[in-house]
């Protein structure tokens, strides 16, 4: 256990945190690439998950891919790409946008399925048009689902950003890479309660985003485990449901 | 693609695999039979689920390369000790199994328990005659999950100095050889599609009773798991 205190030391010495790459280099370079290929990975498929989920088509070959994904070694993908398009930024965005896709497709369609037939019958009743059931009924009642699918995609590119160290970028992992070469197992430690530490912190601050935004019906039906979900909130007049909706 | 290569070390491909299976195979059983008494702890108990989830939950948070460092730490073994590598993958199928297990016996149907009981099954009964049969779809469901992930997670052990199929990977990058890479990623695939095929079939044979209506997929508990993660 004294490991973990020399661990510790390293960490808040403050000659890591001085000039040069330092932790904090490190740092904000495993965030900016992760956060870019959050973004990038979102954009893909946030659109194609609701679009699978509102229209029910594509599911199967999402399923698939999915599947595929999960299979996929991380370590072998960055190898392939790394050696198919030489050391840089871009066969590794490439990687971890790939490796993204599919834990945000499957939160976003199935966030967008999970919601009550009923509830969108009802709205399509009230004369909505698709693209405001999708906006004002699907995406809000998906919410919970949709981030829980961007925390998983988070967890994903932190993770496998931090295994990228050994392909020659920086990043968290450098410590990992750096203290197993030289055998130093202070240094590797430490690398390993960074990437921890970012891990459960980025997962901490999504998952109070996640209470946060959830519309309070939801998190409401949620807190009942037996019945359906969504159905305390359906059956509410349609001003107080509104009203709810901040 | 350099067959020569292929064709002159098919001897290291073949230990490789060997050891890959070794390294994977016991973390897969472990996962298994751990969570079930744990899952069903859960599904009994508000505090346990609550508790049992919240570490599953963030034990799974943790990056594979970083447990794979803290591992030998916490267990006082050698960096390069195997074990590491079983531990450290019995954590995740534990961690991944546990929620899963816990949903197979909720999602049993109470009245089957209620006759089981009526009709005089002591608790033990129960539990082996009617409960964990009816709870193997879904369990089944979850196990696939885990062994897929952990033979792709496994590769990871190759950065730590663990041999096995990922050790193809860092092999190709240093001698810049895709080759190798290319190998290690087909057989990383054919072992998790053939660990996929024996556990889907043993499930089957396991419930004769469930044949014609369709198995639950492994995506089913996916969604659930993004759910409440």
């Amino acid at each position: 256990m004294n490991l973990f205190g020399d661990a510790l030391a390293w960490i808040f010495d403050p000659t890591h945190w001085a000039a040069g790459p330092d932790i904090s280099g490190h740092l904000l370079e495993h965030l900016g690439v992760s956060g870019l290929c959050v973004l990038i990975a979102v954009a893909i498929a946030l659109p194609l998950g609701v679009a699978i989920g509102h229209t029910g088509r594509g599911r199967g070959a999402a399923i698939l891919i999915s599947n595929i994904a999960r299979a996929l070694p991380t370590l072998g993908l960055l190898s392939i790409l790394i050696l198919l398009y030489g050391i840089g930024l871009l066969p590794i965005v490439v990687v971890l946008v790939i490796l993204a896709i599919p834990p945000m497709l499957a939160g976003a369609y199935a966030g967008i399925e999970s919601v009550d037939r009923q509830t969108i019958d009802a709205a399509r009743a009230l004369g909505m048009t698709e693209w405001q059931i999708i906006a004002r009924v699907e995406i809000p009642l998906a919410l919970p689902l949709l981030i829980g699918g961007l925390r998983a995609t988070a967890l994903q590119v932190i993770a496998t950003l931090a295994i990228a160290s050994a392909f020659a970028f920086g990043g968290l992992g450098i410590y990992l890479i750096n203290g197993l070469a030289q055998h130093d197992f202070v240094q590797l430690l430490a690398g390993a309660v960074l990437i921890t530490v970012l891990a459960l912190v980025v997962d901490g601050v999504l998952a109070a985003a996640q209470r946060v935004v959830v519309p309070r019906g939801v998190a409401l039906g949620r807190s009942d485990r037996n019945g359906p979900p969504q159905r305390a909130r359906a059956t509410r007049p349609r001003a107080l449901q509104e009203g709810m909706q901040s | 693609m350099n067959w020569v290569w292929i064709g002159s070390n098919l001897g290291l491909i073949g230990g490789r695999i060997l050891e890959h299976l070794a390294l994977t195979a016991p973390p897969i059983v472990i996962g298994l039979v751990l969570s079930i008494p744990l899952g069903y702890a859960a599904s009994r108990s508000k505090v346990a689920r609550s508790i049992l989830l919240s570490v599953g939950g963030i034990l799974y948070t943790i990056p594979s390369i970083a447990l794979l460092v803290l591992v030998p730490v916490v267990l006082g073994l050698a960096i390069l000790n195997p074990l590491n590598l079983v531990a450290a993958l019995t954590i995740y199928a534990v961690a991944i199994m546990v929620r899963s297990a816990a949903d197979a016996f909720e999602s049993l149907p109470k009245d089957v328990l209620a006759s089981a009981t009526a009709i005089g099954f002591s608790r033990w009964q129960r539990f082996f005659v009617v409960e964990l049969p009816l709870a193997i779809p879904v369990l089944l469901a979850g196990i696939r999950v885990v062994s897929v992930s952990t033979v792709s997670i496994a590769s990871v052990g190759a950065l730590t100095g663990i041999d096995q199929l990922g050790s193809f990977f860092t092999d190709a990058f240093y001698r810049y050889f895709p080759t190798e890479a290319i190998v290690g990623m087909v057989s990383v695939l054919l072992i998790a599609a053939a660990y996929d095929l024996i556990l889907s079939r043993t499930g089957r044979a396991l419930t004769p009773w469930n044949r014609r209506a369709a198995a639950p997929s492994p995506q089913m508990y996916e969604a659930d798991k993004v759910a409440s993660l």
